[in-house]
């Protein structure tokens, strides 16, 4: 069973992906609905609304830090900005799950979001999946620890520590499973 | 404009779901929907309830307001331009606004045309009233569909008479002839039997018009909208910034009545609201663009 924090943003695209690779899923609004998920997904969407409904419930911050010691977690774009380390703003939450800085919305506004292949390296296995970069961050700096996990045109877009995952733009908005395949299949 | 950049308009709309975008006229405004968790405000010189006291000819808002704005605050900002008005929404589009809304609180410039918005990079929301107008705006290029309700009145029913009806339009599509349907609505058949078939619309499905109170909020997200707009309601209430605060967690946690109570506990009084009836036929903005 895999969570799927829904205080705001695209948490519906990240589902249907969980049901088409077979995963159990649950929204997660509060910290009891976190009790008895394997794992959970932060989706894009607002980083300061998701921050201020976050801060609004500490018990919430407090059980996903726990969820983070031994559980996979996986976010993308604001789910990714929301789990580094350090952010360019100072006003957005971080877990600090990823020992990265990312840098908000550094592509600029909508009219340059755009629809791109990223390499995904994984083991020996490298494939090619489409994504969607959506007002997205980009990984400005990354620290020890922190393994390469995507490329796009030189640039990492998504990275791995330890079971957690980030990843800068959408592949779930494109049917694209493997990113969360790796993260979760099998560790449930 | 090809299937997969249109993907990327629709993809700013999933981004926006569970939320409120806030109508602010100045920056301070703007501010304080950020600061209390909008997920995108949308700029505009008068709030519907001033036009519709105002009266006159209501246009697209002065660019150097709407740009004041983007530069001060992070999330995506939207702005209107008039029903047709394509040189206005150009306008918009050079200024790199997020999200434009062609909408029916300005005064209409084309009354037989909506702008086609298949040529824009910048994404299209458009108010509907049943699910024959959301595919002709869908049909156009449209990103996200919301319901129309009666901007500026703080009263919800229609909002609410919109949001059923579309509802029910695309239930009614189970057993329906779909050709008669697509000939009924002026839309290309596989366009019905998409939403026939999904059950939905393909784009997503907010709800505004009315919206002034978190149980209003709760409400539109209960009868199946995804996000709401909140336009008058938020500043002309005596607490906008509580008020703002206390809709956006009514929408995060709508399912949860003990929630929706928490946040309209200690708000002040909501905005005086008008009823339909008190609004003559020509007057209702609902009315305008087909």
């Amino acid at each position: 069973m895999i969570g799927v924090l829904a205080l705001q943003g695209n948490f519906d695209s990240h589902i249907k992906i969980l049901k088409k690779i077979n995963l159990k899923h649950k929204l997660v609004k509060t910290r009891d609905d976190l009790s008895s998920v394997d794992g959970l997904i932060i989706p894009g969407g607002e980083s300061t609304t998701i921050t201020n409904l976050l801060r609004k419930n500490q018990s919430l911050i407090d059980g996903i830090n726990k969820l983070s010691k031994n559980k996979p977690i996986l976010g993308s774009c604001a789910g990714l900005i929301l789990m580094s380390k350090e952010s360019n703003d100072s006003r957005v939450h971080n877990f600090a799950f990823l020992d990265v800085i990312t840098c908000r919305n550094a592509y600029g506004r909508q009219v340059h979001s755009f629809e791109a292949k990223i390499n995904v390296k994984n083991g020996i296995m490298s494939s090619d999946i489409d994504v969607l970069f959506i007002r997205a961050p980009k990984i400005d700096k990354i620290n020890n620890d922190v393994e390469v996990l995507a490329t796009f045109q030189k640039e990492v877009v998504a990275v791995r520590q330890g079971i957690h995952i980030g990843i800068s733009c959408h592949p779930e908005l494109l049917n694209e499973t493997l990113i969360h395949e790796i993260c979760f299949k099998g560790k449930t | 404009m090809s299937k997969e950049s249109f993907k990327v308009k629709v993809g700013l709309a999933e981004m926006l779901k569970g939320g409120v975008i806030m109508d602010v006229t100045n920056l301070e405004q703007a501010k304080i929907a950020e600061d209390a968790g909008a997920v995108s405000v949308m700029a505009l010189e008068r709030i519907p309830s001033d036009i519709r006291k105002d009266g006159g000819v209501a246009r697209m808002s002065n660019p150097h307001m709407i740009k004041e704005i983007q530069d001060n605050v992070s999330i995506p900002v939207m702005a209107k331009c008039r029903i047709g008005h394509f040189a206005e929404a150009q306008i918009l589009e050079a200024l790199e606004v997020d999200f434009i809304d062609e909408s029916e609180v300005l005064t209409t410039a084309d009354e037989h045309a909506h702008v086609d918005k298949h040529p824009f990079k910048v994404p299209f929301v458009c108010g509907a009233r049943d699910l024959g107008e959301a595919l002709r705006r869908i049909n156009e290029g449209a990103a996200l569909i919301r319901t129309k309700g009666e901007a500026g009145s703080g009263n919800i029913v229609e909002a609410v008479r919109h949001m059923k009806m579309i509802t029910s339009q695309i239930i009614e599509l189970k057993d329906a002839d779909l050709s008669k349907k697509a000939e009924e609505f002026r839309v290309p058949l596989d366009l019905v039997e998409e939403v026939a078939k999904n059950q939905k619309l393909t784009v997503p499905n907010f709800a505004a018009g009315g919206i002034a109170t978190p149980a209003d909020a709760s409400l539109m997200m209960q009868l199946g909208a995804e996000t709401v707009f909140v336009g008058s309601g938020i500043f002309k209430s005596q607490d906008p910034s509580e008020r703002a605060h206390a809709i956006v967690k009514a929408v995060t946690h709508f399912k949860s009545a003990k929630d929706v109570l928490t946040a309209s506990y200690d708000l002040k009084d909501a905005m005086k609201g008008i009823l339909m009836s008190d609004i003559p036929e020509d007057e209702k903005f609902s009315n305008r663009g087909d």
